[in-house]
């Protein structure tokens, strides 16, 4: 026993020893740094796994072609399980190692973070996350939810839901199913005031969390209450119950449109398969597929490599996501290096450099974003996608509807502040 | 903490009571808070004082639950919840009637103190997994309010933005001034907590979680000291809750669920129940394990695999080896790491003639 205890002290000394070692980073010069959290091992892992892939995928692609303006970029990737301390020490850590841009993961480590980025002025996007009010440039002027929020959503599926059901929605009956948290819960009011615009009833219908039971709800929906349409929010596994208890009790899948983190292949796989969910739409924020000039290019890298491409491709949706959020990244770097061009670039040039990204499509996987000072969303643009033969086809292009109650309810929100 | 004990006769209750056995003692805490106080906030980089900061919170939420878990026996998986009842007090009162953050620390430790006093009411009557599964009733329904009921929560986004402390003119939002801040809290914890075991409440707790119907027989009133005990904790609780949101700058329910309650429970039981030291040590561990793994598989990793993989890898290993070497602890030493340090220390205290 004693000697298994000095065994153990000089482990933990020489582990110790090890740690301090090790913290020192060595910078070349030039080099700009982003900070990406991401969540590989929590509840979220199923987008994670593939979405920071997507995103470290185009940081090589840059850097393979000279990085930006010369200098290379940089993603130190940390992981965080979706929990908030961790994502805090790995904002301290990103701040550390030189970041002058952070992505973000996650709707409570946004929250966490936004006074701390905001106080050290580095710009922090937090992509189908956190709050639908920092798309208000002018009050969070460091957050950059940079595609649309919960709002845009909900009123861009309300608006797709009156064209498939004819072109207007007078006396027609929506459902909205959401997860019963924050962020399921945030359209809520808006949905409110579009029906009481266009005079169709709307339910709401909360799935508990974890949300893996929902036949009763579903049922009320299809029998009882006998929805025209029916908006889906749920995270994690809760889209592909839905989809599953839908299909059950015969609810029709083309009168069902799900938002943005009920639309991936995950969730659809999860459901029984494209063949169950057929007909299904999808709301998406970056396009959806493999057929952009972007992904050949990645692919291409891959193969000078000698290497076969990576299995997350084949997850597009979420991999395409990451894929934006790294170009959008890239993008507002390339923005700052321009305006300095001695390449000595602060949060605060990136910060000017996220709002001056206007039509930078990526070949159709970006949306044409206009983001400026006062809107930090840039439009909020999405596509919907429908689940046919196996595959997810394009609905419709790039739009946005009901901006003008969406912009009401973002200075409300400011205004209660 | 590392001296020697030899040919100490105590005369007196007083001397076998004090907080310092030695004086030698006294010396080790002046060394320490030199430590603490200046020469790790004046010379790491604010990096390291952000880890450190992770580290107090922890500290105090465990210490807090080690009370009640530790010392009076109850257990409890609502620690986050009574951690969000004081953050969420605070945010509103700050929010609304604007006042100072001494005034709503209190009020959130106080209010933690209630809500905890309530849930801990089913405690009378039940014990063990039994009484686990009534406190956990008590984080959900917790959770639940505070999600739905929009006056708690200030709006359907459950959060709401505090602005940092401050401390006359001065305001405190630089990892270095919330180091001292937390650090202040931290001090008062702990000499709290060991001024607390060694009274008479401290120890008509360690007889109840003994056994409670000697406990009664002896003349301690159970029902009074049971719910004391859940409001002490709460306290505790609800002052970490306040902390945590003055050092992140925003009260959000999704910081205070469940798997929070989980990990300070962690931290008590491979600290080791019942000790305050242990307490510490299972703060420390939890929180700085995961980074330690981190930079070492950052080290090493890249020899044997691409930087992609390693990426991958990385976070799932790191899980691995946090649980493998929590198992591996807890077999080698099933009372936590205060009685690992204990051994370390007694081993050398006769290093080198052993036997």
């Amino acid at each position: 026993m004693h000697r298994f205890l000095a065994i153990v002290t000089a482990l933990l000394v020489g582990v110790a020893s090890l740690a301090t070692a090790t913290s020192s980073p060595a910078q070349s010069k030039g080099e700009i740094v982003i900070g990406v959290q991401c969540d590989r091992t929590g509840p979220t892992q199923i987008v994670g796994t593939v979405l920071c892939p997507g995103l470290h995928d185009y940081v090589a692609l840059v850097n393979s072609k000279g990085g930006v303006e010369g200098h290379p970029i940089k993603a130190i990737e940390i992981d965080h399980e979706y929990k908030v301390p961790p994502a805090v020490e790995s904002y301290e850590r990103h701040k550390k190692d030189g970041a002058v841009t952070m992505a973000i993961y996650g709707t409570p480590q946004i929250y966490a973070l936004t006074s701390k980025l905001t106080e050290d002025r580095i710009p922090g996007t937090s992509p189908g996350f956190g709050s639908a009010a920092a798309a208000d440039g002018q009050r969070y002027p460091f957050i950059f939810p940079i595609a649309a929020t919960y709002w845009s959503q909900a009123a861009a599926a309300t608006d797709f839901a009156k064209k498939q059901l004819g072109g207007s929605l007078k006396g027609k009956k929506i459902a909205y199913l959401f997860y019963d948290n924050p962020a399921g819960r945030e359209p809520i009011d808006l949905l409110g005031d579009i029906a009481e615009q266009e005079g169709f009833q709307l339910k709401t219908f909360a799935v508990p969390p974890p949300g893996v039971e929902m036949g009763a709800q579903v049922l009320d929906i299809a029998q009882r209450f006998k929805a025209d349409f029916v908006i889906s929010h749920l995270f994690g596994g809760a889209p592909s119950v839905s989809i599953k208890e839908l299909k059950r009790i015969g609810y029709p899948m083309r009168k069902v449109i799900g938002l943005v983190w009920a639309s991936a292949e995950a969730n659809i796989e999860g459901a029984g398969g494209f063949g169950v969910a057929e007909g299904y739409y999808a709301m998406q924020f970056a396009g959806v597929g493999t057929d952009y000039p972007v992904l050949n290019e990645i692919r291409e890298m891959y193969k000078k490599q000698g290497k076969p491409a990576p299995k997350e491709m084949a997850s597009t949706v979420f991999y395409n996501r990451g894929v934006l959020i790294g170009a959008l990244h890239v993008e507002a770097i390339r923005n700052a290096v321009k305006a300095k061009p001695d390449g000595k670039i602060t949060g605060v040039d990136v910060k000017n450099g996220f709002e001056k990204i206007s039509n930078f499509t990526l070949g159709g996987l970006v949306p044409p974003l206009k983001i400026t000072p006062q809107d930090h969303e840039g439009g909020g643009l999405v596509q919907i996608w429908q689940v046919k033969g196996g595959k997810f086809e394009k609905s419709t292009e790039w739009f946005a509807a009901y901006q003008n109650v969406v912009a009401k309810h973002i200075k409300e929100s400011g205004a209660k502040k | 903490m590392i001296h020697r004990e030899c040919g100490v006769l105590k005369t007196t209750y007083e001397a076998d009571m004090g907080l310092y056995p030695l004086p030698i003692a006294r010396w080790t805490v002046a060394v320490l808070a030199v430590l603490f106080f200046a020469v790790i906030p004046l010379t790491l980089h604010e990096y390291y004082l952000s880890v450190a900061n992770l580290v107090w919170i922890a500290v105090i939420g465990a210490l807090g639950l080690n009370i009640l878990v530790g010392f009076t026996g109850q257990v409890s998986i609502g620690h986050g919840a009574f951690m969000s009842v004081g953050a969420y007090t605070a945010a509103n009162l700050a929010n609304r009637l604007g006042s100072p953050w001494p005034v709503n620390l209190l009020a959130g430790g106080l209010m933690a103190a209630l809500i905890g006093a309530i849930v801990g009411i089913p405690s009378l009557r039940i014990k063990g997994l039994y009484l686990a599964i009534a406190t956990l009733a008590g984080q959900l329904i917790i959770e639940w309010t505070i999600n739905h009921v929009t006056f708690i929560s200030g709006g359907v986004q459950a959060s709401i933005e505090v602005a940092r402390p401050r401390l006359g003119s001065m305001v405190l939002n630089t990892q270095r001034d919330m180091y001292y801040f937390l650090l202040v809290f931290v001090v008062l914890a702990i000499v709290g907590t060991l001024n607390l075991i060694r009274s008479r409440v401290g120890r008509a707790f360690i007889a109840i979680r003994d056994q409670d119907i000697a406990a009664e027989i002896i003349g301690i009133n159970i029902f009074r000291y049971k719910l004391l005990a859940f409001a002490i904790s709460s306290f505790y609780a609800g002052v970490t809750g306040v902390l945590y949101t003055y050092f992140l700058g925003i009260a959000n329910y999704e910081q205070f669920q469940l798997g929070v309650s989980i990990d300070y429970l962690a931290m008590i039981i491979i600290g080791g129940l019942g000790s305050v030291l242990g307490s510490i040590f299972g703060a420390i561990f939890v929180t700085l394990l995961p980074i330690g793994i981190r930079y070492a598989m950052e080290a090493f990793g890249g020899i044997f695999f691409s930087p992609q993989t390693v990426l991958n890898l990385i976070p799932n290993l790191r899980l691995m080896l946090f649980g493998a070497l929590i198992i591996g602890f807890l077999i080698v030493e099933p009372e936590g790491l205060n009685r690992l340090w204990r051994n370390i220390r007694s081993y050398f205290r006769v290093w080198p003639f052993a036997y």
